[in-house]
């Protein structure tokens, strides 16, 4: 197939090297170096799409990261993408695009019928029209809404890509390598400043590579050229293409997405598909250029109709004509420089310029190629459906008020120029306020909130020689504040055509009696019409009619429409364009991959895992494991064909009668030393401290200043001034962090040091009527008698040459143990402790045999201390001092804390014993009571009780102190289930704690 | 992302520290008579303030201390970070 609108020479293409690609099923062939639309448009495709409300054919309207239109569905190495810019993807061999926002094709579009019922479909159509009947929403409006107005699909497939962070701290960054960029990274280079230089696309030299300018006598673009490789040899500057900066957040930190892979057929072996960079700099220099804004007229949105500087960018870059028959609209020079381009290529443009007698030395160059120049034209309307075929023009009267009569002209593109508005995203996510500058009619950066600078086109300097001037000189300048060096750049000799002042001309007014569509919001569909309405309707807040008509909401973020929408504003409004003032930027400046966001953070890589020493034992033993944070703990260990019911109540069962073992290395410890750690121990549970003697344990209540439960565990007083805290396995970090706080602020004059310590030791309890037993054997020479080591008592033991903590203490209720040896010893002790325990039949056991023994035992945990209840409401109250004062106390004799009918824990029994109670279940008096039903309170935790073979739960139940022996019932609608239950003592097993003293 | 210097450990991304509240709020004494509405206002109350503000962080992923840092709510400006035993001036 032959490239009809490739030119036979020209572009910075690689013309030795063909790249086939398919674009809606249909084979074509590019050149390496091409964009997606670049080879399109070569292959004189300009159909692309179809518009987003109305269904209208789309083309392309840029060249870059401003392209409203060009959005496609990218398949690439099996993988598929929404949302692609066909002028930012780079052609890779074997590339497949399709068109979104049609159905069944892009020739042939069913949505199309919006656009001739587009007299229905003014602004806040949505809004009006679905709102009504209430019922529609969800079933009809919005799944029709969504499919007609998507912008491509999102695989639903695991991405196979990695994407990468990494972290970067800069002198300067400096975002963009047009002129601004190059000079300005430059002179900061030359002063040994550490600098990160960052261009969006694959080439460096933005507009230099476009432009006809000499500077030290070398073009644009070899200027540029020279400038990078020197750039890239220095050690204190990095260089980055494909590298687009999108967000400016607080504290001078920027965040880039680096497109490592996507211009490659597939992802080379251990590279990233993207990184995203987060870089602190100490100073940024904005450097993003301008993007060349629309005028607005009849059918402006018809293909072939683009901006003048994209079709001059076609040519330059690419070696592509975007049409044979050109016609350029203008209210500037710009236009002109497109126009001496095709010009050069052999193909004949017609310039319509909106100014009476313009006269510049550009102007003139045209004038000298006999190039057709019509002063004070304009187009009033393009014709053709899916192409441009032809456009009515008129003549417009100074005041631009009348147009004359309307002729019509054959042409195949419609290049517009309507000035120049800098690109000041970036600086306005900075906090900059940002001013109207009434020279070119467009917002530039104003007053700094951050380190920033905005330099060239972005700062409304649109000469080279001015831009290369500042540019130089702010490099040189905040770089030697940073390194102390002034190394001066010579500055080279700049030669450009002068151009003259611009027309503040962006509307061509309606001829009389034709309604034409001129669209200010090429991706959103947003016409002048639709603003117009806004207002009437009473719309004033431009934040308002943003939303309302969704002007500038696409995913271009308006980068062509903002201006000219509040251009309308202000002349209906009939204010200055400052007074209305422009919409928020905010990040991201173009849309970023939702994988480059999350970058490594997926999967089991989403958070840190973290294991026991005894692991791989669980492992070999047929555990199965359960999430408990970010720990990776047994919850059963699987014998044959059991199930998690069957084995956990096995394991539980066997605690009871014999001995069992479980890995309780997570649980968090905390060691505790100094004089003064008794009494920070006595201001932090709710017992009292001070008394407890060398080699003893005690049990531990911690309050939050409000009276509620923080958390609860064991310490151990192991020497005169050094304590062992042990937490639950959640609330680990919150608690070192608490008595931080109290110790850092609040006592500073206490003398004591806390520090974690759960990693170093690895825990294994050892629960059961035979546990003494297994004892006897692990530590032969120690006295493990009921007398030598009593409840709650502690010893240190020998464990087979192994130094050992050994702690009697129980969570079972059973006669138990807890013992810890340093980390690197854990799998050692635990094979000890089941060769020991064989002959006893020892079994290890996973929490959710754990539970059940806790749950049956009335022993609270993280579901009844859950962040709503007090000590009282988990009858704990005994384990208040009334004697001294702790964290929290005060709030504890809050009237609400004291009311008698308070929430408390209790038992639950079904009353067949037959049917499980599912958690969170509610308890009423009445399961028919008309709803909603009274609540009573609410299933905290249940289990199968192993003692008495029959379901039991724990409950938070209103007045619980009370209800004992009630009949209520469980109701979980969720589950469909109503229960007749029994209420009884929270503690089922063993009532006056006798199997732990025992 | 803020940056915020630990007068400990130097200029750190906010990712290391975890925020604390108010810096001014100050704990009543162990055993204090106290009314409820004293009470309450030291446990509840605290001003949404707009503007400078001196608030507790705890350098979480550092040296773990708890510092004092100056913050202006609306605009994330930081003037000034204090040790845990240094006085706001
Ligand atoms: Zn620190």
């Amino acid at each position: 197939m032959t490239q009809s609108f490739r030119l036979e020479t020209g572009g910075l293409i690689n013309r030795d090297k063909t790249i086939s690609f398919k674009f809606n099923g249909k084979n074509y062939f590019g050149y390496e170096g091409d964009t997606l639309a670049s080879a399109l448009i070569a292959n004189g495709v300009h159909l692309i799409g179809r518009s987003f409300k109305y269904h209208r054919p789309r083309g392309f309207f840029g060249a870059g990261v401003d392209e409203p239109y060009a959005i496609v569905q990218l398949y690439r190495n099996g993988e598929t993408e929404p949302n692609i810019k066909a002028t930012e993807q780079e052609l890779f061999e074997g590339l497949e695009a399709k068109s979104v926002n049609c159905w069944p094709s892009v020739n042939f579009d069913v949505g199309a019928i919006n656009n001739f019922l587009k007299i229905f479909l003014p602004a806040g159509f949505y809004y009006k029209t679905f709102m009504w009947p209430k019922s529609f929403w969800y079933k009809i409006y919005e799944p029709f809404i969504r499919k007609a107005a998507g912008l491509g699909t999102a695989s639903i497939k695991h991405d196979k890509e990695r994407y990468e962070h990494k972290y970067e701290y800069c002198d300067l960054l400096i975002t963009g390598s047009g002129p601004s960029g190059l000079a300005s990274a430059y002179s900061a280079a030359k002063n040994g400043a550490k600098v990160i230089l960052a261009e969006d696309k694959s080439r460096f030299g933005g507009t230099l590579l476009t432009s006809d300018v000499n500077i030290g006598n070398q073009s644009g673009k070899e200027w540029a050229d020279s400038i990078v490789s020197e750039l890239k040899e220095m050690s204190n500057v990095t260089i980055k293409n494909r590298s687009q900066v999108f967000g400016y957040y607080d504290h001078n930190m920027l965040v880039m997405s680096e497109r490592i892979s996507d211009h490659l057929p597939k992802t080379k072996k251990y590279h990233p598909k993207q990184r995203l960079w987060y870089i602190r700099a100490k100073e940024v220099l904005i450097s993003s250029g301008s993007i060349e804004r629309p005028i607005v007229f009849g059918n402006n949105d018809t293909p072939g109709v683009m901006l003048s500087s994209a079709a001059k960018e076609y040519m330059k870059v690419y070696g592509v004509l975007v049409g044979k028959k050109p016609l350029v609209f203008t209210n500037n020079d710009s236009g002109y420089e497109t126009a001496i381009e095709f010009k050069k290529n052999g193909v004949d443009p017609i310039i319509l310029d909106t100014r009476k007698e313009p006269q510049s030395e550009i102007i003139e160059e045209a004038k000298n190629m006999n190039i057709d120049i019509k002063n004070s034209y304009v187009v009033v309307a393009a014709q053709g459906y899916k192409k441009v075929k032809s456009a009515d023009i008129a003549k417009i009267s100074d005041d631009k008020e009348e147009l004359g009569s309307v002729e019509n002209i054959k042409c195949d593109c419609i290049c517009v120029s309507g000035f120049w508005t800098p690109t000041i995203h970036l600086a306005s996510q900075s906090g900059n306020k940002t001013k109207f500058n009434e020279e070119i009619d467009a917002f530039v950066p104003g007053t700094s909130k951050q380190n920033e600078k905005t330099l060239g086109a972005a700062n409304g300097i649109y000469t080279l020689e001015e831009t290369l001037k500042d540019s130089f000189e702010k490099g040189n300048q905040l770089s030697k504040e940073i390194t102390n060096n002034d190394n001066k750049v010579s500055f080279p000799n700049v030669v450009e055509k002068k151009s003259t002042v611009h027309d503040k001309f962006w509307c061509v007014p309606l001829p009389k009696g034709k309604n034409y569509k001129r669209f200010l919001d090429f991706q959103n569909d947003v016409a002048v019409s639709d603003i117009e309405i806004a207002l009437k309707e009473g719309y004033r807040s431009i934040e308002h009619v943003k939303r309302y008509t969704t002007l500038g909401m696409a995913t271009d973020q308006g980068k062509t429409s903002n201006l000219n929408g509040l251009q309308l504003v202000s002349k209906i409004e009939n204010k200055v364009v400052p007074a209305v003032g422009h919409t928020t930027f905010r990040p991201p400046y173009s849309p970023v991959s939702i994988g480059a966001i999350v970058g490594r953070e997926v999967g089991k890589h989403s958070k840190p895992t973290r294991k026991s020493p005894m692991h791989s034992w669980h492992e070999k033993n047929n555990a199965v494991f359960v999430d408990a944070g970010v720990w990776l703990r047994p919850r059963y260990y699987k014998r044959g064909d059991e199930n998690l019911f069957e084995a956990s109540k096995r394991e539980a069962k066997n605690v009871r009668t014999n001995v069992g073992v479980c890995d309780v290395t997570t649980l968090g410890k905390i060691d505790i030393k100094g004089p003064d750690a008794a009494e920070l121990l006595n201001r932090v549970y709710t017992n009292a401290w001070l008394k407890l003697p060398v080699g003893k344990a005690r049990y531990g209540v911690m309050l939050r200043e409000d009276g509620i439960v923080m958390d609860d565990g064991t310490t151990t007083r192991i020497s005169e001034n050094h304590y062992h805290m042990t937490t639950t396995t959640a609330q680990a970090a919150n608690v070192l962090s608490h008595l931080e706080y109290y110790l850092q602020l609040v006592w500073p004059e206490l003398n004591v040091n806390v520090v974690s310590t759960t990693e170093q030791w690895a825990g294994a309890a050892i629960a059961g009527p035979k546990s003494r037993e297994v004892l006897k054997k692990l530590f032969p020479n120690s006295d493990v008698t009921n007398e030598g080591l009593p409840f709650m008592g502690y010893m240190e033991g020998d464990l087979f040459g192994v130094k050992a903590k050994i702690f009697r203490i129980s969570f079972s209720g059973e006669l138990a143990y807890e013992v810890n040896v340093e980390s690197d010893y854990g799998y050692f002790m635990w094979e000890k402790i089941i060769e020991a325990g064989e002959e006893f039949g020892i079994q290890p056991y996973g929490t959710e045999a754990l539970s059940t023994l806790r749950i049956e035992m009335g022993h609270v945990a993280g579901s009844e201390l859950d962040g709503r209840t007090i000590p009282y409401d988990n009858s704990l109250e005994g384990l208040i001092s009334k004697k001294k004062d702790f964290i929290g106390k005060r709030s504890l004799s809050r009237k609400a804390f004291a009311a008698e009918d308070r929430q408390k824990i209790v038992g639950v029994v079904p009353l067949d014993k037959k049917t499980s109670i599912p958690e969170g279940s509610h308890l009423v008096k009445d399961s028919n009571a008309p709803l909603p039903n009274p609540k009573l309170g609410y299933i905290s935790a249940s289990c199968w009780s192993v003692e008495h073979d029959n379901p039991f739960s724990l409950a938070i139940l209103k007045d619980g102190k009370n209800m004992i022996g009630e009949k209520l019932f469980v109701m979980s609608p969720l589950k469909n289930k109503v229960i007749p239950v029994e209420i009884v003592s929270s503690h089922y097993v063993d009532p006056k704690g006798e199997r732990v003293r025992s | 992302m803020l940056h915020i210097k630990c007068p400990h450990c130097g200029m750190r991304s906010q990712n290391e520290f975890s925020y604390g509240g108010d810096a001014t709020v100050k704990r009543p004494e162990l055993g204090e008579e106290i009314s409820d509405h004293d009470w309450d206002n030291f446990v509840y109350n605290r001003k949404s303030l707009r503007g400078r503000h001196w608030e507790l962080w705890q350098h979480l992923s550092g040296c773990r201390q708890w510092i004092k840092v100056e913050r202006d709510t609306a605009t994330h400006e930081i003037f000034k970070t204090l040790k845990a035993n240094e006085d706001i001036s």
